[in-house]
């Protein structure tokens, strides 16, 4: 009896171990066409990481700019974050539920920001709501300014990073099958209900994804940032402004900063990922 | 089968490769990349234009931004054939890094500074002690822009005149440090600030905003030195271009653009 079960154990293994060479044989030339591109990508964050070491990175960090980057950047980003949760997942389920040529013209529009250069990002929020702006100029009159202030950077970020979050959330909840939650309804449950105790716990891994694409977008925000919201320390000066200038004057410093940066994103994506794959 | 497809990719890889060399080999003018201070931008498109009109068989490719960041740009290994400075210390930066070829070396322009103010606003501002006035926003290029540095001296100077309290007043204004001498007349331009300083001849260049006049005593000579790159691909070009805004009709240019004379800078660098 036991031999037997050994004898089947031990051609179970063999067969496993049979097909995973071939798995790997069979794998091999993709391998060997992805390596370039692999290489490609990996080689410079190795690089930055590579040029940087500990010591001069903490010394960097008190730096009281650098520190002020780096604590407006996280603050920043994290509120727009916040904003985008709250605006955003209303309009993502209206789109995953709604059907007609005035949503499809919303989602179009919600496209726009993601595919232009975050310059003309900058530039329509400057027409919009710059002192002189479209909306802008009544604002100012209300005593109302937005520039050259850290609400002008969550503006910035927002405007470029909310779409991430909206089209991830939409996909979400078009996964969300309406049966379901007609069936919830039947039941006697309230919309919101539904909403909390059927959509929600299904479409959270879409909803948690685009976040985090919303709030990575958000950190690295830098184009539209430095034309609608300037750039000074401590107000409208976030990670990637700092980088920018230190590039020209204090090379360090901007390494640093990139460091950090790295650090931060990269950390943030591996929990995010661990906790969908825990799931 | 997969040797097969490598070697047609390989094939036409090298059909590519031949193409695009066949492409170069055609009479195409030689480029030559001017790496100028954003100042320089309208001047040098004209001085460009004029000279190619000379020499078809050459292309001036203009790459304008503060002068500190062309310098980097330069030390990083970008292609560049002539740099043209709106300060001293960055051409001195290239020099440090062994890329200034130091027999084309030569000022050829000057520059002066005045406060703009939006062509229609509400803040009063009539001279250099306005700038000191509280919840005044005011624009500057960041220190390490030759414009930048140079505003600050100008309030370095003031002291002796508004009082030793001057330049931090002002720079307690500084809403945003913007990256080079066309970003802060843009601001203003827009109304997004109350006042910016700048050089007279990007001033000049606009209609929505207003002169307001530093004194002599007070205001900065800009200093715009250039310099064939040591490393340049195209040195007899490059020499051509150099030689070429030195020249009266060159200097004559620069001159219609507001640029002083290079006489009047004095300085060496």
């Amino acid at each position: 009896m036991s031999k037997t079960m050994d004898d089947t154990q031990s051609r179970l293994a063999h067969t496993n171990q049979r097909s995973s060479f071939e798995h790997k044989r069979r794998s091999l030339p993709l391998l060997v066409a992805c390596l370039p591109l692999l290489l490609f990508i990996v080689t410079p964050i190795l690089a930055l990481l590579s040029r940087t070491s500990i010591a001069a990175m903490l010394a960097h960090i008190v730096e009281p700019e650098v520190a002020k980057a780096i604590s407006l950047s996280i603050s920043t980003s994290l509120i727009t974050v916040v904003l985008t949760l709250i605006g955003g997942t209303p309009l993502a389920y209206l789109l995953a539920r709604q059907r007609g040529r005035i949503w499809t013209l919303i989602d179009t529009l919600l496209d726009l920001p993601m595919v232009m250069p975050p310059a003309v990002a900058g530039i329509a929020l400057l027409v919009a709501f710059g002192r002189r702006g479209v909306v802008g100029q009544y604002l100012d009159q209300l005593g109302l300014s937005l520039a050259f202030t850290p609400a002008a950077v969550v503006l910035a970020q927002t405007f470029v990073a909310a779409p991430y979050y909206v089209k991830s959330a939409t996909t979400g909840f078009l996964a969300v099958e309406r049966e379901l939650e007609q069936a919830a309804m039947i039941d006697g449950a309230g919309s919101l209900r539904v909403f909390w105790l059927i959509t929600l716990p299904l479409a959270w891994p879409a909803l948690l994804g685009g976040a985090v694409m919303t709030w990575a977008r958000a950190l690295g925000e830098f184009g539209a940032t430095i034309i609608f919201a300037g750039n000074f320390p401590g107000r409208t000066q976030t990670m990637p402004l700092a980088i920018y200038l230190g590039f020209e004057v204090q090379f360090e410093v901007a390494l640093t900063l990139a460091v950090v940066l790295l650090v931060i994103s990269f950390g943030m994506l591996a929990i995010v990922k661990w906790a969908l794959m825990r799931r | 089968m997969l040797m097969r497809n490598l070697r047609a990719l390989l094939l036409g890889l090298a059909i590519l490769a031949g193409l695009s060399a066949c492409g170069s080999a055609t009479s195409a003018p030689t480029q030559v990349n001017v790496f100028a201070a954003a100042s320089l931008t309208d001047a040098f498109q004209a001085a460009a234009h004029a000279f190619q009109a000379e020499h078809p068989e050459l292309e001036i490719v203009l790459n304008t931004a503060g002068s500190q960041q062309l310098a980097q740009q330069i030390i990083a290994g970008a292609p560049a054939d002539v740099f043209a400075s709106a300060n001293i210390k960055q051409l001195q930066v290239l020099a440090d890094a062994g890329l200034v070829d130091a027999a084309t070396q030569a000022i050829f322009a000057s520059n002066r500074l005045t406060i703009i103010v939006p062509a229609q606003s509400s803040v009063s501002i009539t001279g250099l002690a306005s700038l000191a006035q509280p919840g005044l926003r005011l624009v500057l290029a960041a220190e390490a822009v030759p414009v930048g540095q140079y505003s600050r001296e100008v309030l370095q100077k003031a002291r002796a005149v508004y009082g030793a309290e001057f330049p931090a007043a002002v720079l307690a204004n500084v809403r945003s440090n913007e990256q080079n001498v066309r970003a802060v007349l843009s601001k203003v331009a827009l109304g997004e600030a109350d006042a910016g300083i700048v050089y007279t001849t990007d001033a000049a260049s606009s209609k929505d905003v207003a002169l307001i006049d530093i004194p002599d005593a007070l205001n900065v000579v800009a200093v715009y030195p250039l310099t064939r790159v040591r490393t340049s691909a195209h040195p007899e070009a490059a020499k051509q271009f150099v030689d070429y805004l030195l020249s009266p009709a060159g200097q004559a240019i620069l001159r219609s653009y507001g640029f002083g004379a290079p006489a009047a800078a004095g300085a060496q660098p």
